[in-house]
């Protein structure tokens, strides 16, 4: 294992409340706080606890999107990724796009490992590290909850529907972690100083030979249908005679 | 016309009750042919099943060896020849569907909608972004193969009494050998399926332990319920991980969620919303949990639950 590249996603913090503008055209993001999408962050955890298990692997943290897009990527380098690639565009990048880019930087850059969140939490579409495996003719392991490396082999146990699976693949690979795959370290401040030394190049998607594709078209965005408040009861017989009322028990 | 293949979820025996709710999806698509295409090592049984769907026009068994366990990366090249022939390819936003699909749809090099909520016409669907804060219509180029995962909280199961076709398929693809399945391991119960159930109990962080989530256990098991847990009750151990409902666990759509000790993060919302009917018991009574349940009571969760039990 030499190198390991980890795909990164700026996106709405966890802890913000998103509403939708009143027009229908989107949901507001001014001036609401941008972090590291969570799963992007448990996926770097992981490259660095592998890259302090072993000798000689370098970390390499990507992402795409807008120039802002750098504040993230600091926080990848301070959390001890090696350098970093901003894929600068201020285009909605959908999914099919981002893994076409990603593998350009895979070509590129020839990771052992690909690491990313199995989904981001902003669009939930849980497509693109599928994507760029299949692009990139490679096995995917996704909902990864465990990773043992031996042999130039990774052992991935992942979460699914009816508990735990575990999986073999060869490397190169791409794995997409779930949430309790590891717990991120927090970022010290000397960490954050010696991040601002460490590379950040960037570069385009023409610079890769992209095309971002429009595939979705977005009609309109609505809030959710809310459900009607309901009755509170004050002891547990007043509750069962509401439930059996309803024919629920 | 539009032709949509389903991609049928099963365990070797048994058609996951998932797929029956992607056919009624499809069928929401006006003039839809629908067929499910089951990969297996031996799908006999599975696709009498599927054939005795209402709905469904065809079955199509692609069965060999390598197929035994779902692996994605054996799945979709497969998938990826037959899909030649439709318009559409679906599958349900189970794990299983969620991981393969989007592989389906790169090498098709086409997008892919995840969780379908809504069908308003062929190419334009509704579905939840920002867990479930905000609902968006999306709309997809009819030029082009359009894969898609269905929500499967959002449409009921498709009725029985359907004859449809069952025929083999053969396809001449190459598959990697660079994945191979290991082992499973489930928490297999005698309780209900917590994706399917009608009835769900379930706990969270207030339960403080997993030895006192049996109290949850015993309620379900009087209630013939399914049990469910916060994240929080799952990240500090208290239940096994596929108990997990939320944004980023199960979405669920019971007639009756019993939600104990929950206090109602957004992201746990998310995968309760679609019940008919929220029951929430806290001792907080200005959880979030009380915005959404349409019955709440506030209280000590270690009373009323055994109170509970009793009287029912």
């Amino acid at each position: 294992m030499q190198k390991i590249m980890v795909c990164i996603k700026r996106v709405v913090d966890y802890n913000v409340r998103v509403r939708v503008k009143p027009d229908g055209s989107g949901v507001m993001l001014d001036g609401v706080k941008m972090s590291v999408n969570p799963f992007d962050e448990i996926a770097l955890e992981e490259a660095l606890r592998i890259k302090e298990r072993g000798t000689n692997v370098e970390v390499v943290a990507v992402s795409i999107g807008v120039a802002d897009t750098q504040q993230q990527l600091r926080t990848a380098l301070a959390m001890g990724a090696d350098r970093a690639i901003l894929v600068q565009t201020d285009a909605a990048v959908e999914p099919l796009t981002a893994a076409q880019t990603f593998l350009a930087l895979a070509k590129k850059e020839n990771p052992d490992l690909i690491l990313l969140g199995k989904q981001a939490i902003d669009d939930d579409a849980n497509q693109t590290g599928q994507m760029l495996a299949a692009l990139w003719e490679r096995p995917q392991a996704t909902y990864a909850s465990k990773v043992e490396i031996a042999d130039g082999k990774l052992a991935v146990t992942r979460e699914v529907d009816a508990g735990l699976e575990t999986i073999e693949v060869d490397l190169p690979a791409v794995v997409t972690v779930d949430l309790r795959l590891n717990e991120p370290r927090y970022v010290k401040l000397p960490d954050i100083m010696k991040a601002k030394k460490k590379p950040l190049d960037v570069s385009s998607l023409d610079a890769l030979g992209i095309v971002a594709g429009t595939y979705l078209k977005t009609i309109k965005t609505e809030p959710p249908a809310q459900r009607q408040k309901g009755v509170m009861v004050k002891d547990v017989s007043e509750l069962v005679d509401v439930l059996k009322k309803k024919g629920l028990i | 016309m539009s032709k949509v293949l389903i991609i049928g979820e099963h365990d070797g025996k048994t058609l996951n009750p998932a797929t029956l709710k992607c056919v009624t999806c499809a069928a929401a698509i006006s003039d839809a042919e629908i067929t499910i295409l089951l990969l297996g090592a031996e799908t006999a049984a599975v696709a009498a099943q599927a054939a005795a769907v209402a709905g469904v026009h065809h079955v199509l068994r692609l069965d060999r060896p390598e197929n035994t366990h779902p692996l994605a990366a054996v799945f979709a090249p497969q998938i990826v020849a037959v899909a030649a022939a439709y318009s559409h390819v679906f599958g349900p936003s189970t794990s299983f569907g969620k991981d393969l699909t989007p592989r389906v749809a790169a090498l098709l090099g086409v997008p892919q909608v995840s969780d379908l909520m809504a069908v308003e016409t062929a190419y334009r669907f509704r579905r939840p972004i920002y867990a479930g804060n905000a609902i968006v219509t999306v709309e997809a180029d009819p030029a082009r193969k359009l894969v898609a995962t269905v929500r499967v909280a959002s449409f009921e199961a498709a009725a029985l009494g359907g004859a449809a076709t069952v025929a083999m398929v053969a396809v001449d693809v190459a598959l990697p050998t660079h994945t191979r399945y290991v082992g499973a391991k489930s928490g297999s119960t005698d309780r209900p399926d917590l994706q399917t159930a009608a009835k769900v109990v379930s706990g969270g962080r207030a339960l403080g332990s997993a030895e006192n989530f049996k109290i949850l256990f015993s309620l379900a098991d009087k209630l013939g319920a399914a049990v469910g847990a916060s994240r929080a009750a799952v990240d500090a151990g208290y239940a096994a991980n596929e108990m997990q409902v939320g944004q980023t666990g199960k979405i669920i759509s019971p007639e009756i969620y019993i939600a104990i000790g929950i206090s109602g993060a957004i992201q746990h919302l998310t995968g309760i919303k679609d019940a008919r009917t929220i029951v929430a018991i806290n001792k907080d009574g200005e959880a979030p949990i009380f915005e959404v349940a349409d019955v709440g009571l506030v209280g000590d969760l270690f009373q009323i639950v055994p109170e509970l039990e009793r009287m029912i």
